[in-house]
């Protein structure tokens, strides 16, 4: 495994900022909390992760105030260049705000805010990210969010299938596709053309322990030590 | 100068909370009511005076953040 230095964002309203920490820490990588007004990323970054969290209380739409922090400037060029971001939650809903993802995150179908371990089928592993998982296997991981909901138009969806750019999809424990909250073939989790920025609305982090429901996470996240 | 940008889904777009209302207004008794669709309005005071540069920049505005087009459409009121 390469050990990482991995920059983790800190918006005003991010909250999973030391859990991602934690289990980036716990695979054995080096993190640094990156402060919004930064205008400039650790020279020495090797991953950009976007945490979780309410950045700007998800006034107008979740995520599209944060989008205009001083660091992201910093993270688009980061990005442009082929450096590797990951969004989680709030942090894929930054990214497809910022455009460095395609698509959009809706309030979800049935307007509740959603909080569980949920069944997820990893649809591509020829990537930066999920390259530890096996194609279709089932992982359990914890979501919360209310603003979940993916969607594109069709035409968009269609390339992006077809150039392996859906990381993961919702479904039931058998591996059977499953509608959580509305997401255009309940995608959880998709990568840009040029798969270095990865975004989902799953929680990993939150997945590093057994005891605490699920260990899932760990496959996911080691990806990045390995690519 | 008062402006007034209305953001709402575009048509296509399932609006899950215009759904949710509409339901409600069928339970209440309201059935006369064929779709409901749920928007944003942005009440915006501006201290440009010529209309032409105003809407020119309400325009921006609203493709650079207040609205997200990939989802949401938007309309430009000049009111005042």
């Amino acid at each position: 495994m390469k050990k990482l230095n991995v920059s983790i964002l800190q918006f005003p309203g991010t909250n999973c900022e030391y859990d991602t920490v934690w289990a980036f820490r716990r695979l054995g990588h080096e993190t640094t909390l990156v402060w919004h007004k930064e205008e400039q990323l650790p020279e020495t970054t090797d991953l950009v992760v976007v945490p979780g969290g309410f950045s700007y209380g998800d006034y107008l739409r979740s995520g599209s105030i944060a989008r205009f922090s001083p660091v992201m400037k910093a993270v688009q060029a980061y990005a442009g260049e082929g450096g590797r971001v990951l969004g989680i939650c709030n942090g894929f809903q930054i990214l497809t705000e910022a455009h460095l993802l395609p698509g959009a995150l809706k309030r979800n179908n049935n307007l509740h805010f959603i909080s569980r371990i949920q069944h997820l089928k990893v649809v591509n592993t020829d990537n930066a990210f999920l390259n530890l998982c096996q194609k279709d296997e089932v992982l359990s991981i914890p979501i919360a969010h209310a603003d979940g909901n993916y969607f594109i138009d069709d035409e968009t969806l269609d390339d992006m299938e077809r150039n392996g750019q859906i990381l993961l999809r919702y479904c039931d424990a058998e591996g059977n596709p499953m509608v959580v909250n509305g997401s255009v073939r309940q995608i959880a989790g998709v990568c840009n053309a040029d798969k270095n920025v990865f975004g989902l609305m799953p929680h990993p982090e939150r997945a590093m322990e057994s005891i605490l429901g699920s260990e899932d996470g760990i496959r996911m996240l080691e990806g990045f030590g390995f690519a | 100068m008062k402006a007034i940008v209305n953001v709402y889904l575009k048509e296509g777009v399932l609006d899950p909370q215009g759904k949710a209302v509409h339901h409600a207004l069928g339970s209440l008794g309201f059935t006369n009511v064929t779709d409901v669709r749920i928007g944003k309005q942005i009440v915006l005071q501006l201290e440009e005076t010529d209309r032409e540069k105003a809407m020119k920049e309400l325009k921006e505005m609203a493709e650079t953040l207040l609205a997200n087009t990939v989802i949401e459409d938007y309309d430009i009121e000049i009111v005042e």
